[in-house]
């Protein structure tokens, strides 16, 4: 009897969780798609989409900028070790470049801005609710869903694949110095073979995938800012929470993104 | 036949999960009288305006402006202003912008040069310095927040205002500037104005009439000059701030 009890309370445990899993699901999706529909429909804050593009964008320039050149440093020199066991050290340059535009690039400057802004506008939104800014907005004839939301999300789809873009060049950058400074390859055959073996697609799907992340990225933040808790703990569990999620949603839409895009 | 009230609450309830917060609250505002709400913390005040604001949906009865259901919120809002127990002023944006935000907004906005001079008037208004309105609100003392959050609720001239705890946390002189600026801005404006509040001396300076909510009910509504005598034990215990009473106090 004491066992069944037993299996009965875990069942139940598991049962509550499951409930309560869908549904978070379920707000994130009702919010997701509020939100779109807002983007849509007027008014638009076109003076707030312009100040987040400086701050989700041009802001988050340097900390892209510096991990994707220690990235693509790094990568050079375990592409040669790795491509000199087989006598392939000529794959370096075409390796980096197409590491970096596909799936680096895009995945390093997701993680970098999911902890840079992502906790910036959770933490934001999540005071504004509660010290009753939010409330204030509505009383002032204001839909916070439009005034917060809408260009924050813009602002970050946007501004992604702009800092992928950059994020790349400086990546394949760090590579080039790795490549001439330490492993002796000449810098015109090195760019050169960066250029040849490069393809249009190899960008672009990148660049799409710096979109969506930085759609998520920006959800996450405002989703979890709306919903914080009360007090100065509830607001650090928001910007946790949107850090986390933000991150495993990335890694788990690049996985599901690279199968659309490159999946034969 | 009479004019229906402004505000009309019949049979409000509310509950957040299991806790009742509003178990039928039934209260009227007559237009351009001024009501004060007081009531222990917990007593669901504040989620009585969310209720009226549509911040938050009540789970059954009525509220009714002006004898009609509220049917276009955004209407209702445009004539409509707030003071925020914190203030609520917008940390990213000065004075001047807080105070003119509404008139900002839509397609009759008003320009930067226009907005500021409505927000220094106002700010001249609540006895702020124009100089003020170029600052952010964390360079402001609380007291100042309080002004800077009243100067904006009454920057539309609205028809009806809220103040949602206009002096706690404040001083008593600045507490009673605070009061009387109330009054004389719901007098100048012939607002309706709800106030929730503890403070005693609120009360007394900005009411017409006092309605008392406890346990989710309101237990005694009157005009403020009854208040002393209103033979409600409740209403007395809490009025003259004694822990002995039916009212619990948890020690």
């Amino acid at each position: 009897m004491l066992a069944l009890n037993y299996i009965f309370e875990a069942l139940a445990s598991i049962g509550r969780s499951t409930l309560a899993l869908f549904a978070s699901v379920g707000r994130l999706v009702i919010f997701a798609a509020s939100a779109l529909s807002h983007m849509l429909r007027a008014p638009f804050y076109p003076r707030e989409l312009a100040a987040q593009l400086l701050k989700i964008g041009y802001f988050s320039l340097p900390v892209v900028g510096l991990t994707t050149l220690f990235t693509g440093g790094a990568l050079a020199l375990q592409i040669y070790a790795g491509g000199a066991r087989f006598n392939a050290e000529s794959v370096v340059p075409s390796i980096v470049a197409i590491g970096m535009v596909r799936e680096l690039g895009p995945v390093l400057a997701g993680l970098m801005v999911a902890g840079r802004v992502g906790a910036s506008i959770a933490a934001e939104i999540g005071t504004m609710k509660v010290t009753e800014q939010i409330d204030a907005l509505t009383t002032l004839s204001t839909n916070p869903m439009k005034y917060l939301v809408v260009p924050r999300l813009l602002a970050a789809t946007i501004a992604m694949p702009l800092l992928v873009l950059i994020g790349n060049i400086i990546g394949i950058f760090g590579g080039f110095l790795v490549g001439t400074l330490r492993l002796d390859f000449n810098a015109a055959a090195y760019i050169n073979n960066t250029v040849d073996f490069m393809e249009a697609g190899d960008v672009t799907s990148g660049l799409i995938k710096a979109a969506v992340f930085g759609f998520i990225v920006a959800l996450m933040g405002t989703y979890s800012g709306f919903h914080s808790g009360r007090g100065a703990q509830g607001v650090g569990q928001a910007t946790t929470n949107a850090v986390v999620s933000a991150s495993i949603l990335i890694l788990a839409s690049n996985y599901l993104l690279t199968e659309l895009l490159f999946s034969a | 036949m009479s004019a229906p009230a402004k505000i009309a609450l019949n049979g409000v309830m509310k509950a957040f999960d299991r806790n009742e917060v509003l178990r039928g609250v039934d209260l009227s505002v007559d237009k351009g009288s001024s009501l004060v709400v007081i009531g222990g913390s917990g007593t669901g005040k504040s989620v009585l305006l969310k209720c009226i604001l549509g911040i938050v949906t009540p789970d059954a009865g009525e509220i009714l402006i002006d004898g009609a259901a509220l049917n276009n919120r955004e209407d209702f809002l445009s004539h409509f202003g707030m003071l925020f127990q914190g203030g609520a002023l917008f940390d990213s944006l000065p004075v001047w912008h807080n105070v003119a935000f509404r008139l900002r907004q839509g397609k009759a906005k008003l320009g930067k040069a226009d907005a500021q001079e409505l927000a220094i008037e106002k700010l001249r208004r609540v006895g702020l310095k124009p100089e003020v309105a170029f600052q952010f609100p964390a360079e402001l003392s609380g007291g100042m927040q309080k002004r800077v959050g009243l100067a904006r609720a009454i920057a539309s001239e609205p028809s009806v205002i809220f103040f949602d705890e206009p002096t706690t946390g404040l001083d008593p002189i600045m507490a009673g500037v605070i009061n009387e600026l109330i009054r004389e801005i719901v007098v100048d404006l012939g607002a309706t104005a709800i106030t929730i509040t503890h403070d005693m001396s609120s009360v007394r300076a900005i009411a017409d009439h006092v309605a008392m909510l406890h346990a989710g009910k309101v237990r005694w509504h009157g005009p403020v000059a009854d208040i002393d005598t209103s033979g409600d034990a409740y209403v007395d215990q809490f009025i003259n701030g004694r822990a002995d009473g039916p009212i619990e106090s948890v020690r």
